[in-house]
Parts: structure tokens; sequence; C-alpha cells
């Protein structure tokens, strides 16, 4: 038995390396103050009205493009419910969600400003067709409220990925018994239905928040300047060296998004292993 | 389309054929004007006004030299640290899986955890601690942008795990190992000529979905400030947005292709699966599903 041990030693290494080692570092600088010792100082950043306000914007943007992206990616799984699995729609809907989900990120700021941008196709077209200047009130689109569109392009392929599964385990049978005890369709989906998808609804919904929570690219292709949302703080911490005159900065957010990530992992891990019941 | 729309219809909880439609087509039109605009954005005739291939023929004329030299460099790098990547997947991972799963069967749900970690860890997060990591790497192994792959063999551990491990459910590997050792093979020749040809399904899936997140990474290599294919693509927006885009649709339009084939991967495993040749347990396609 030892010595097959040693077989599992390069992986540990690996992770342990690239993994654990980059994670503690990442979440133990901010407790390294300017002259190197330990200090509470940076984590106390954390409290700054300007990070907390990049915090509030992130955690705002993340609800509002998860819920929206939760319910419009369930309508799109409840519509596929009679295709074929094999089928030609839906793999290409599968393809399709997966390359915008996964390979989105820069690209969809490029998309965003060809559409919605000063000179985008649906902003001339509005503008020439129905009169409407939809940047009256000044250019959003590369601030905060631009990244909500392009945010709930790659959400709501998430959620079709995520939440298919889950709708395509409701049995048949179970609407059969519905039908045959003289339940309408309504009954079946109030009482069968929608208990039997909720945890895997508010899974998806948590793991949308993360995904948002969490995402980078888009916003940091979008925005050039300013740091309205958390990641871009964090890239302005780890260019510019001293925030609000504070060195490890980036730690210190990054712990912070650590906390928020955990909790909303946590949450999903639950509902996940809560879902997974009537999957068998 | 219509081959998808013709089956299970009766059932209660199936829409109705109009319900279906107007989903799909409303939410697809809405989807698809992001991308009819980045096209029509390339066929746009500057300040003259009108339509035409202008932008893309001067592309492909003058691209594989001359200004768009670079983004073949990058793009050049993201295809070489995919491969990385890959090789990581199936030395470090694909092994220590069936190990795992043949000898230490009470590390299994560790090494699920350890696997799906990275899901909750964002890349923006990990970055500020790859960055002194990968400052003491360039110490004695360079600073090339090969050295990236070791941070992209963690962002796809979980996407690999799940794909790898929704096949080994279905196969009895140890039933395998043992009666390949009991014919006198050693564990070498175990591993490469009887389990990785039993779950070479999962392990293409794994390595198709790792290409597919290397080839999209911004976020890591931007701000380890290595070219990649996606960093390449928003240097090249800064001073000409039109040929950028153009990449991007090309792109975009690969990774489709890409991602159908593994599609294509996951549902050509239901059928093969019952034929004798494989010891298949009885029910295979629970496993397939969730991945």
């Amino acid at each position: 038995m030892p010595a097959a041990a040693f077989g599992l030693l390069p992986f540990a290494v690996y992770v342990l390396l690239f993994l654990a080692l980059p994670t503690l570092i990442a979440v133990g600088t901010g407790f390294i103050g300017n002259d190197g010792g330990f200090t509470l100082d940076t984590v106390a950043a954390l409290g700054d009205p300007v990070v907390l306000a990049a915090f509030g914007s992130s955690i705002w943007l993340s609800a509002l493009t998860a819920i929206i992206g939760a319910v419009v990616g369930a309508l799109v799984c409840y519509a596929l419910l009679g295709a074929r699995p094999d089928g030609a729609l839906r793999s290409t809907v599968d393809s399709l969600s997966s390359v915008i989900a996964q390979f989105g990120g820069a690209m969809l700021a490029f998309a965003f400003t060809a559409t919605i941008g000063i000179q985008g196709m649906v902003t001339l077209l509005l503008q020439e067709r129905l009169g409407i200047d939809i940047f009256a009130d000044g250019v959003w689109l590369y601030e905060l409220p631009g990244l909500v569109l392009p945010y709930i392009y790659f959400q709501v392929p998430l959620m079709i990925i995520t939440f298919m599964p889950a709708l395509a385990s409701l049995k048949s049978t179970w609407a059969e018994a519905n039908a045959t005890l003289g339940g309408s369709t309504r009954t079946y989906w109030l009482r069968i239905g929608l208990p039997v998808l909720a945890p895997s609804f508010l899974g998806g919904l948590l793991l949308l928040f993360a995904n948002a929570f969490s995402s980078y690219a888009t916003a940091a292709t979008l925005t050039s300047q300013g740091a309205q949302i958390v990641p871009l703080q964090i890239r302005s911490a780890l260019t510019s060296e001293t925030m609000l005159g504070r060195e490890n900065l980036a730690g210190a957010l990054a712990l912070g998004m650590i906390l928020v990530m955990t909790v909303v992992m946590f949450g999903y891990s639950k509902l996940a292993s809560r879902a997974a019941r009537w999957q068998r | 389309m219509t081959a998808g729309l013709r089956s299970v219809r009766g059932v209660a909880h199936a829409p109705g054929r109009l319900t279906r439609l107007l989903i799909l087509g409303g939410v697809g039109l809405v989807f698809a004007v992001p991308i009819l605009a980045m096209i029509e954005f390339t066929l746009r005739r500057g300040l003259v006004g009108g339509y035409d291939f202008q932008r893309w023929i001067e592309l492909f004329q003058n691209g594989l030299t001359g200004e768009y030299a670079p983004v073949l460099v990058a793009l050049g790098n993201s295809v070489g640290l995919a491969v990385g990547t890959v090789v990581i997947v199936l030395v470090l991972l694909v092994p220590t899986m069936l190990l795992v799963h043949i000898r230490f069967p009470r590390l299994r749900r560790t090494l699920e955890i350890v696997c799906i970690l990275p899901i909750s860890i964002p890349a923006i997060v990990l970055v500020v601690g790859l960055a002194p990591v990968f400052s003491v790497l360039a110490r004695f192994a360079g600073s090339g942008v090969w050295t990236l792959a070791f941070a992209y063999g963690i962002t796809v551990l979980p996407f690999a795990y799940r794909a790898i491990h929704a096949n080994l459910d279905g196969v009895d590997v140890r039933t395998l190992s043992e009666a390949a050792r009991t014919l006198g093979a050693g564990w070498a020749s175990v591993l490469v000529r009887v389990l990785v040809p039993n779950l070479r399904r999962g392990i293409l899936a794994g390595a198709f979905i790792a290409v597919a997140v290397v080839l999209g990474e911004f976020t890591i290599a931007s701000l380890l400030s290595r070219v990649n294919l996606q960093t390449a693509l928003v240097v090249v927006s800064k001073n000409d947005p039109y040929s950028a885009v153009i990449l991007s649709l090309l792109a975009l339009f690969a990774a489709f292709l890409l991602l159908l084939a593994i599609g294509r991967l996951g549902t050509e495993r239901r059928r093969p699966a019952r034929t004798p040749t494989t010891l298949t347990p009885t029910t295979p396609t629970s496993g397939g599903d969730q991945s």
C-alpha cells in the first residue's frame, strides 16, 4: 500500500503549489502591513466607503443578472422539455450555451460595443428610426449599468447548462400519476414539478450569482477606467501598487471576495445535494 | 430543428408547440442581436455608408503577415497552452483519479472537493496569489508563456474532473484492473492498455473542455502580463476594432464547432455502451447526464 501512495504525490504537490499556496497568499497578504509585520489595518480597508461601494455594486450587479438569467434560462429549459436530448435542437442550444458561457469574456465587450455602443447597430437604429437616444443622459455603456446586458448574456446560457439536467429528470410517470389521480396540468406544476425543481432552481441562481461576482474579463475590457466592481478594484490595486494609501489591498479585497464566495458556494452545495435526491 | 421538435407530445409537463416557439424564438432573437451587430459592424464602409466585404478580404489578404502577426503568435501561444493544460490533465489528474478509485476509495470525497474547489475561487483572486508564485517560478523555469499552463491546469480542474468522473462511474475499473493483473499485466500496461481505452470518452470530453476554457481565458494571462489569444484581441481592438471583431467572430465560430463535437461525443456514449465488448454495468446513461 505505501508504495502506491507515492503515486498520489505528484498531483498533491501540484495542487499545493498552484491552488493551495496562491489562495493562502492571496488571502494572507491582506494581513501583512506596509512594514512586513502582521496587521489588521489592510483588512480594515474593507470598511472603507469606496471598497464597500464596490462590494455593494458587485453584489447588486450579480444578484440582478442572476435573477434575470435564472428566470430566462429556466424558461428556455422548459421550452426544450419535449425536444429529443440527442436531437439537433438540443445539441445546438447546448453547444451555443457552452460557447457563450465559457468563451464570452472579452468578446462580449466587443459584441455589446457593436450593438449598443455610441456607433452601435441598435443605438443607430433607435436614433434614426424612432428618434430615441439611449445615451440622452450620458454614455452608460462603459459604467456599471452597461455591464447588466453583457452579464445577462452570459448568465442565461449558464442557467440553461446547469438547469437542463434537473428539468430533464422530471419523470413522465409523475405526470401520469397526477393525471390518473385527477390532477390538472396546474396541480402537476404546483404540487409536483415546482417543489421538485425548487432546490435545483435556487442552486442555479446561486451558481449564477457566483459566476457574475467572480467575472472579470467582460468588465475589464468594457471599462478601461474606474473600478466600480470588486474585480476591477483588485486590478487597480495590483497594477498601481498603492490605493487608499495601503499596500496589499489586493489581498484584503481577495479575502472579501473569498468570504462572499464561501457563503454562496456553501449554500449551493447544500441545495445541490438536496436536488440530487430526485435525479437518480 | 424539426427533428428535435417532433417527439414526446401529450406528456403533461411538456410545453405546447406555440409556447415553445414563442419562448425559443423570442430568446433566440434577442440573443442573435449582438452577434448580428458584430457582423454588421465588420461590413460597414466607414464614412461613405453602405456595406461590403472589404475588411474581411483585407484581413485575409494581409492577415498572415505584417500588422496582425502578433495575433497569430498569440493564437500559437494559446494553442500551446491548451496542449500543455491537456498534458497536465492527462499526466497528473487521470492517473490520480484512477489510483484513488482503485486503491484509496476513502480519499474519493477529498479528491472531489479539491477538484471542484477552483469553481469557488475566482480567477481574479487566484491571480493575486499566483503573481508571487510565478515570480519565484520565473527564477528557475523562466517567464515563458508556457508556464501559464500550470495555472490553467487548476482552472480546468473542475470541468475535467466532472467529465472524467461521469465516465469512471459507468466502468467497473476495479474488476478490469484486477483481471488484467491476474493475466500478468504490470501497472503501467493496466493503465495504458486497459483503463485509458475504457475511459477514452470521458478523457476526450475533459480534454476538449480544457481546450475551450484555455482558448477563452483572459484574466490570468492579462494580469500576469502574458500574451494569449484573448489579450491579443483586446490589444488589436484598441487600434483596429474591425479586425478584432472579425477575429472574435471566427474564434466564436471555431469554439462553437469544438463544443458541438464534445456534445456529439456525449450522445454517442449512450448507444455503444450496451455492446458486450465494454464491461459496462447495467445503467450506462446514469453518469453521463450530469456532466
